[in-house]
């Protein structure tokens, strides 16, 4: 099946639709769930100081 | 039993406990069905290895089509039950839904430029999907489209609600065209038989993006709920003077108005 | 049934008398239509083959155009709030205004196209599928652009906007409509495509105002 590393990432030719492939997919979802992680922390903080500042409410 | 949910602090309450598992489950779901695509998996009698593709391009795909009907079913509740959280499931989920489905399209190209020869396949799924991609560009602009943000969020209900409707009628209408249009056997978008061990990595790889897909639903409802938060809390601030302010000269602002 | 027609005639007035609308539509439908040779060539072969969808692809464009001014004015200078509060159903008077926008841009459109047809070369005996493809056709076109524009009512960029919105619902008439046509270019019978398109023109009727409706209602919130 796997010869050596080097014919595995060849992947039988195919190595530049596969690897791109699997690489745009990692790169989209990856990034969308950065930038949703990202803008929930940030809202995060944002309230906090916001509560912090109006001093103890709900 | 809807109603149970419909209080958003208990949303945030049930989500805050939810949400690190399914990170992590859908965090180790999917590097197991990486695994099990990208060496278990035999390569294809016929396409090679170049059918590894298939692993993201199927699951995506179901993905693409089934977080629609999740953005669909959420705006109809929304507009039928006034639940306060199902406007925000449509509008935290739509941008998940068109991101599958641009993976789905771009690996869709890849997987057909070394069986086929082009670029892109007006191929029927194909096409349907970049139709659906419309669909997802549209609801977006549109719920974002407006100054009024409550307003987009109702035009948006009734426009996924459009939108879901014509989906029979547009994938009828694809596969119409392009049964007009190419010679009845050749152009099959790839299937091959599907073996267990070409079965497994595709259900391996469609649970794990579903579970992406609720991690990912739940992050963006609780970043929407904490901002409408904020903006409660920093209008009611406006409103009322604060100690350290100047005298009520301020008193002459309006009150807060009401929010969604 | 007074105020059906009534809301009908007017829109029909203020379309026809600043010409604006017809006009522009058949204009830009002309100019389309015509400028294709010189992008693809002017072999008759070549033509003729691709004449259907350009001029479907084309109609629809042109259809496009004026949408935006669907309800927009009244819109804006409260006239839309006057007939929400009518007695007749906002569903009504929703079928009334496509009703008459479609007088004033798909049927013109439809009763032109004979003309365009001989410009690119479609088979002479395929013209009256065209005809039959635009009538029964194009009136879908005003519907669903109907619902588009009412959600898009107040939007930032609502032509941008209203085009994407509508270009994934106008596939299956495309796709109907253009296949019609070329079924009766090559000879062969056109009657399931025009059934088809004579569906979705029917399951419009009452559909797409009864979304409009409710669009218009959220937007006069």
């Amino acid at each position: 099946m796997v010869n050596s590393i080097g014919a595995y990432f060849a992947m039988g030719g195919y190595a530049v639709y596969v690897w791109p492939a699997y690489g745009i997919a990692t790169a989209v979802l990856g990034g969308l769930a950065l930038y949703a992680w990202q803008r929930y922390r940030d809202s995060v903080r944002s309230l906090e100081r916001l509560q912090r500042q109006l001093g103890p409410r709900r | 039993m809807l109603s149970r949910f419909a209080n958003p602090a208990r949303f945030m309450r049930i989500s805050a406990t939810a949400l690190p598992w399914c990170a992590g489950a859908s965090a180790a779901i999917i590097a197991v069905g990486l695994y099990l695509g990208l060496i278990v998996a035999p390569p294809d009698y016929q396409q090679g290895e170049a059918v590894r593709i298939m692993y993201i391009h199927v699951p995506a795909a179901w993905m693409a089509l089934n977080a629609y009907l999740f953005v669909a079913v959420a705006s109809g509740v929304a507009l039928v039950w006034r639940h306060p959280l199902a406007e925000i499931a449509a509008r935290s989920a739509a941008p998940i839904g068109a991101a599958f489905t641009f993976v789905c399209l771009a690996t869709g190209s890849l997987w057909g430029r070394p069986m086929w020869g082009t670029w892109w396949v007006w191929d029927a799924r194909l096409t349907s999907v970049l139709v659906l991609f419309f669909l997802y560009l549209g609801y977006i602009a549109l719920v974002n489209g407006f100054d009024d943000p409550a307003r987009g969020g109702r035009a948006g209900s009734i426009l996924a609600l459009v939108g879901v409707v014509n989906l029979p009628i547009i994938k009828f209408s694809v596969d119409w065209w392009n049964t007009l249009h190419q010679p009845a056997s050749v152009l099959r978008f790839g299937k091959p038989t599907i073996a267990l061990s070409m079965l497994m990595p595709l259900l391996v790889m469609a649970l794990g993006f579903t579970l992406l897909f609720v991690t990912l639903l739940l992050v963006r409802m609780r970043t929407e709920l904490n901002e409408r938060k904020i903006r409660a809390l920093r209008l009611n601030a406006m409103a009322a003077p604060m100690p350290t302010r100047r005298r009520p000269e301020s008193a002459e602002l309006a009150p807060p108005a009401a929010l969604p | 049934m007074a105020a059906f027609f009534g809301l009908f005639r007017r829109d029909l007035r203020l379309a026809l008398r600043q010409g604006g609308d017809t006009g522009l539509v058949l204009a830009f439908f002309v100019l389309t239509v015509v400028l294709f040779p010189f992008g693809v060539g002017p072999e008759p072969e070549v033509l003729a083959r691709v004449a259907p969808g350009i001029l479907w692809v084309a109609a629809l464009l042109a259809a496009l155009l004026s949408l935006d001014r669907l309800f927009l004015p009244d819109y804006e200078d409260g006239g839309l709030d006057l007939v929400a509060l009518s007695p007749l159903p906002l569903e009504l008077a929703a079928l009334a205004k496509c009703a008459a926008h479609w007088v004033a841009t798909g049927l013109p459109l439809a009763l032109i196209s004979p003309a365009l047809a001989l410009v690119v070369d479609l088979e002479p005996r395929a013209i009256a599928t065209l005809v039959a493809s635009l009538l029964i056709g194009t009136p879908a076109l005003s519907l669903i652009g109907g619902v588009a524009a009412a959600l898009t009512l107040g939007a930032r960029r609502q032509g941008v906007l209203l085009s994407l919105l509508v270009l994934p619902l106008y596939v299956p008439p495309l796709v109907f409509g253009a296949s019609a046509v070329e079924a009766g270019a090559l000879g062969m019978e056109p009657r399931v495509d025009l059934l088809l398109l004579s569906a979705l023109t029917l399951a419009a009727l009452p559909l797409c105002p009864w979304a409009t409706a409710a669009a218009l209602r959220q937007a006069l919130e």
